[in-house]
């Protein structure tokens, strides 16, 4: 009991302490703020720069993307790569390979039509998901390649594309879904994201810049200036990202839903 | 940005907030607590952070909702040791 009124009083305290803080906030979306304007006499700000020329460097409409895959490139790479180790994570822990375990996962794939196999209600979901699934996965592709103009981009579209074979899983079985995308085809597609990404880095290097300083792969996609070459190498790295998030959405559900055996999900 | 419907979000969130916290059963938990990142989605759209809020609804609405679910359904009430 005593422990419970000191942890409330804990809470109570640090919650009155923060909103206390946010008394000296600048209102919300104020321009003339420091994050918004500069200190004044210092520098201008980094954000003044990014809203009034980043469609003059990059030609992306969308000034999140532009700052995420181009200005901010660098990051983006290591969350991809936290994304796959996160993907890694998950198969060293819960992936088992059972003495009965031959290493093929759908080696015990019913020939019937496991869409419609069953009872009624799986009749009703399987067809909704067999007609809903392509449009989710069109949808996510214009979600990849539309993000550099509109909200959206590779870990979105990677999300979505990836929650539609988790759709397939839940509606029929884990070995349907393993059928289509398999463990090794998953893992496959989260590595050459990566190697899409760094390749994107290297082959700057190549042509006499930096890493990730796309404004020389004007010589490769033969563009006017750097700036449409930024945009595609934008689009190009979205894609990377998109491919490694796809593979290892799948893979976690795969792995928590089976418990490691990839045998049979929910 | 609308006040009026900040209120009416912000007040929806503690409310799934705190459902997800206390009640027993995990799988309603889990449900509830899709719709507590839903409704951090809708706050994200609403103050126009739009890029935000579309990560939020796939991965926090979406994804997450079912790992916890498939998590749960493969967890049980004892330990089996």
């Amino acid at each position: 009991m005593i422990t419970k009124v000191l942890a409330t009083l804990a809470v109570v305290i640090t919650g009155a302490i923060l909103l206390y803080g946010t008394a000296d906030f600048p209102a919300f979306g104020d321009p003339n703020s420091p994050a918004s304007a500069g200190v004044e006499g210092g520098a201008p700000s980094i954000s003044q720069y990014y809203i009034t020329k980043s469609y003059d460097d990059t030609k992306v409409p969308n000034l999140v993307t532009s700052v995420l895959a181009d200005y901010r490139g660098y990051d983006t790479m290591f969350e991809t790569v936290v994304v796959f180790a996160a993907g890694m994570a998950i198969f060293a822990i819960l992936r088992v390979f059972r003495e009965d375990d031959d290493g093929v996962p759908n080696a015990t794939h019913s020939n019937g039509n496991s869409f419609t196999d069953g009872d009624h209600s799986r009749i009703i979901v399987g067809t909704t998901v067999r007609i809903v699934v392509p449009v989710i996965q069109l949808f996510s592709l214009y979600v990849v390649a539309h993000g550099h103009h509109s909200p959206g981009g590779g870990f979105q579209g990677g999300v979505i594309l990836g929650a539609s074979f988790i759709i397939l899983a839940l509606a029929t079985d884990l070995e349907t879904a393993l059928s289509r995308f398999s463990e090794k085809s998953y893992f496959a597609l989260a590595a050459i994201g990566i190697l899409i990404y760094a390749g994107f880095g290297v082959l700057c290097q190549v042509l006499g810049s930096d890493f990730l300083d796309y404004g020389v792969l004007q010589k490769i996609f033969l563009t006017d200036g750097p700036e449409m070459a930024r945009s595609h190498s934008m689009l190009g790295v979205e894609v990377g990202v998109a491919f490694t998030v796809t593979g290892i959405m799948f893979a976690i559900y795969a792995n928590l839903s089976s418990r490691g055996t990839l045998k049979s999900g929910l | 940005m609308i006040f009026a419907l900040d209120i009416v979000i912000l007040i929806f969130l503690i409310v799934a907030a705190l459902i997800a916290l206390n009640v027993k059963d995990l799988l309603s938990a889990s449900m509830i607590f899709g719709i507590y990142g839903f409704l951090i989605c809708l706050l994200w759209a609403e103050m126009g952070a739009v890029d935000v809020a579309f990560t939020e609804a796939a991965v926090g609405a979406g994804i997450s909702a079912v790992l916890f679910i498939a998590t749960v359904y493969n967890t049980r009430r004892r330990s089996s040791d």
